[in-house]
């Protein structure tokens, strides 16, 4: 959606005729960009192809639930499955523990299986010799799978990441807790990305940097709202000189609405997740597969580099749901046809209600 | 000082051309700003000079001049760089105001491109400072590159400066009670930077007229460390350079950050200041595919010549971007 937009200027790269890095776990884009996958494959197709390098892509968190933890444990996993080296920063005292907790990825048997029941699910019979078909199409989303390591994986939430993932790797952990400003964590950031300098010839990989909680009152420096502002501006300038992706949540509701705006100014690319209410008929009436759905994500704003157009999604607004309870999946809000008997949402919104006084008026 | 006079616009005969009839108002002006003297009828018809009651807006020509080739929004805008028929030779201030929902720089862009592609024989270059702190330069070299324009040429015939601020931190102050000078140490040398460009190029008689742009204004805050006096002191002095050597700026900076609490000194004085102030906002009706967003030009230094107030959408493209009224595009 997004690349088949941009492809259709003139002046952008031919994405096709342009080579795939040998790299694992690396893409080229349009406009000389290279993505890392974001770990969710439907999120990498939602942004065009998932986070581009030098990016900052920022979560807003729903204080009630922990959603973008889902975000952020996918992440991580897709980057150390792909021999990425990781920062993880939390408030916690121990952020090392929130490694135990990261997603395994999905054996390559159980993907197959998995798009078999996809298939099956669609309840649509394809005749074998349009099989083909199918199956490029595929390829075409989800990269090389033939050999190489996919692209993007699909990751278990149940199952935890395999000990060999995480002992072999640069994983560096840092407490934001503790200290009474940034000026540590502003140093291990650049010391971090410093291992991996920039050579837009040769590319050797990407890393990656997951900050969770970033404002949570517990840290000390929590009331000093520019200093802050002024760590992200010094991140955002350190990513966008170096081969990293930094994924950074917040809590908007706990900072003034000026400084949450200054810092989705500052994100290339902006989601939000957002909780879905147990008991919410009214949606649940609305909405199809209320049931399956654990959240919404929001697409706010998708990084455009090296571009002044802007990425118009189909949609912004996406439903979390747990495929099996174990794989993440995102999918478009479909609205359930209302039938006449029980929809009454849409009638009561104010502007029809005229209808039903001329119903009792009865002329 | 020039002396202009033209019809109020309630008449005898109820039609508001320049032409003096028996009756009209009298306006002083230097071109920018007009002074009312009087309005209405007839007290100063007996002793005005006839002669001197020749008036051509200042900008009239330069339209003329470009005519078919500007959009709307260049039309809107009016002429950036000077305008040959005014007494002065002064630039003007642009601001441009995004969201967070839709961004404004593809306006910063087109600006760029405007100032230093090339313009009729007779005037002079023009050189571009551009002052970032949010992009690298080969963001905006791949963008300019895409509608025509190639900056590296530009910067090596020194007519485009980059100046790169994305690391730029303003030292702490040294002591509180030491007054503030120790403290504005980045900002203070970025002023210098400019000054020093401006006059180099002012005096070596390279390029007469300088644009100074500023992306954007919200990260030099951060830069500043949140002190919007210190911004506030900056870009006065950098509109000084507007009044002593007649350079354009031109800024660009996010509303919405001010828009939820009292509106902040900040970008009231930066309104103030502007000559046009360009706002880019979603639509309001949602999301489209085929329009971006919708443009708000309000021209401060037009009485009649173009509307004031410009409204329109656009559509942005690699190479361009298109401008249209609404519901003029399927």
């Amino acid at each position: 959606m997004a690349a088949t937009k941009t492809r259709s200027s003139s002046f952008s790269r031919n994405i096709s005729a342009a080579s795939t890095p040998q790299i694992p776990g690396l893409k080229c884009g349009p406009n000389g960009t290279i993505f890392v996958s974001s770990g969710i494959p439907d999120l990498d197709k939602i942004l065009g192809g998932g986070f581009p390098l030098g990016s900052l892509v920022m979560v807003m968190e729903d204080i009630e639930a922990p959603h973008h933890m889902l975000l952020l444990r996918n992440f991580m996993s897709q980057g150390l499955v792909h021999n990425q080296p990781l920062l993880y920063a939390s408030p916690s005292r121990e952020p090392r523990a929130f490694l135990g907790t990261l997603p395994s990825p999905v054996l390559s048997k159980d993907d197959k299986s998995r798009d078999h029941d996809l298939e099956q699910e669609k309840g649509l019979r394809i005749a074998w010799q349009y099989r083909k078909y199918l199956g490029e199409n595929q390829q075409n989303f989800e990269g090389q799978r033939d050999g190489k390591p996919d692209y993007c994986n699909d990751f278990d939430l149940r199952k935890p990441l395999e000990r060999h993932f995480l002992s072999n790797q640069r994983i560096d952990c840092f407490s934001l807790e503790g200290s009474p400003n940034l000026d540590p964590f502003r140093e291990r950031c650049s010391t971090f990305l410093a291992q991996l300098p920039r050579y837009d010839g040769n590319l050797t990989s990407a890393c990656r940097i997951a900050i969770q909680s970033f404002y949570a009152p517990q840290c000390e420096y929590s009331n000093t709202e520019w200093e802050m502002l002024s760590f992200v501006r010094s991140l955002k300038s350190m990513v966008q000189s170096s081969n990293a992706v930094a994924v950074l949540t917040f809590p908007p509701s706990l900072v003034s609405s000026s400084f949450s705006k200054r810092l989705q100014h500052l994100a290339d690319t902006l989601l939000s997740v957002k909780a879905i209410p147990d008991e919410d008929k009214e949606l649940a009436n609305l909405l199809t597969g209320y049931n399956d759905m654990v959240g919404l994500l929001n697409v706010h704003k998708v990084a455009h580099f090296n571009t002044q157009v802007p990425v118009i999604l189909e949609a912004t607004t996406f439903s979390i749901k747990l495929k099996k309870r174990r794989s993440l999946v995102l999918e478009c809000l479909n609205q359930a046809p209302i039938d006449g008997s029980s929809g009454t949402s849409y009638a009561t919104t104010g502007s029809c209600s005229g209808s039903s006084k001329t119903g009792t008026l009865d002329f | 000082m020039e002396v202009w006079v033209r019809r109020m616009g309630v008449g005898k005969n109820g039609d508001s051309g320049l032409l003096p009839d028996d009756d009209f108002g009298l306006i002083l002006g230097d071109g920018e700003s007009g002074l009312l003297l009087a309005g209405g009828e007839s007290r100063f018809t007996g002793f005005l000079p006839w002669q001197c009651i020749v008036y051509i807006w200042s900008l009239e020509g330069t339209a003329m001049e470009n005519g078919g080739s500007w959009n709307l929004l260049d039309q809107a805008i009016g002429p950036l760089i000077e305008d040959p028929y005014a007494s002065r030779s002064g630039g003007s201030v642009v601001l441009i105001e995004d969201c967070v929902e839709t961004s404004g720089a593809f306006v910063l862009h087109h600006l760029i491109k405007r100032s230093i592609s090339p313009l009729p024989p007779h005037s002079s270059p023009v050189l571009l400072i551009l002052v970032s702190f949010a992009r690298s330069f080969s963001h905006y070299d791949r963008i300019l590159r895409k509608m025509g324009c190639n900056v590296v040429v530009q910067r090596d015939n020194k007519r485009f400066i980059f100046l790169d601020m994305r690391k730029l931190e303003c030292p702490e102050a040294m002591s509180d009670g030491d007054g503030g000078d120790t403290f504005e140490g980045g900002l203070v040398d970025l002023y210098g930077k400019i000054q020093k460009a401006v006059e180099v190029s002012i005096v070596n008689g390279g390029s007469r007229s300088v644009v100074i742009m500023i992306d954007d204004i919200s990260l030099l805050e951060v830069a500043a460390k949140g002190s919007s006096n210190h911004v506030l002191d900056f870009l006065h002095y950098c509109h000084t350079l507007k009044t002593d050597f007649g350079c354009s700026l031109a800024f660009l900076n996010h509303e919405d950050i001010y828009s939820s609490t009292e509106r902040s000194n900040l970008i009231l004085q930066m309104e103030y200041l502007a000559d046009v102030v360009i706002k880019a906002e979603p639509l309001a009706t949602g999301l489209a595919k085929d329009v971006h967003g919708q443009l708000t030009v309000m021209n401060k230094r037009n009485f009649d010549r173009w509307k004031k107030m410009s409204y329109f959408h656009f559509r942005v493209r690699e190479n361009n971007v298109e401008y249209f009224y609404p519901g003029s595009r399927t």
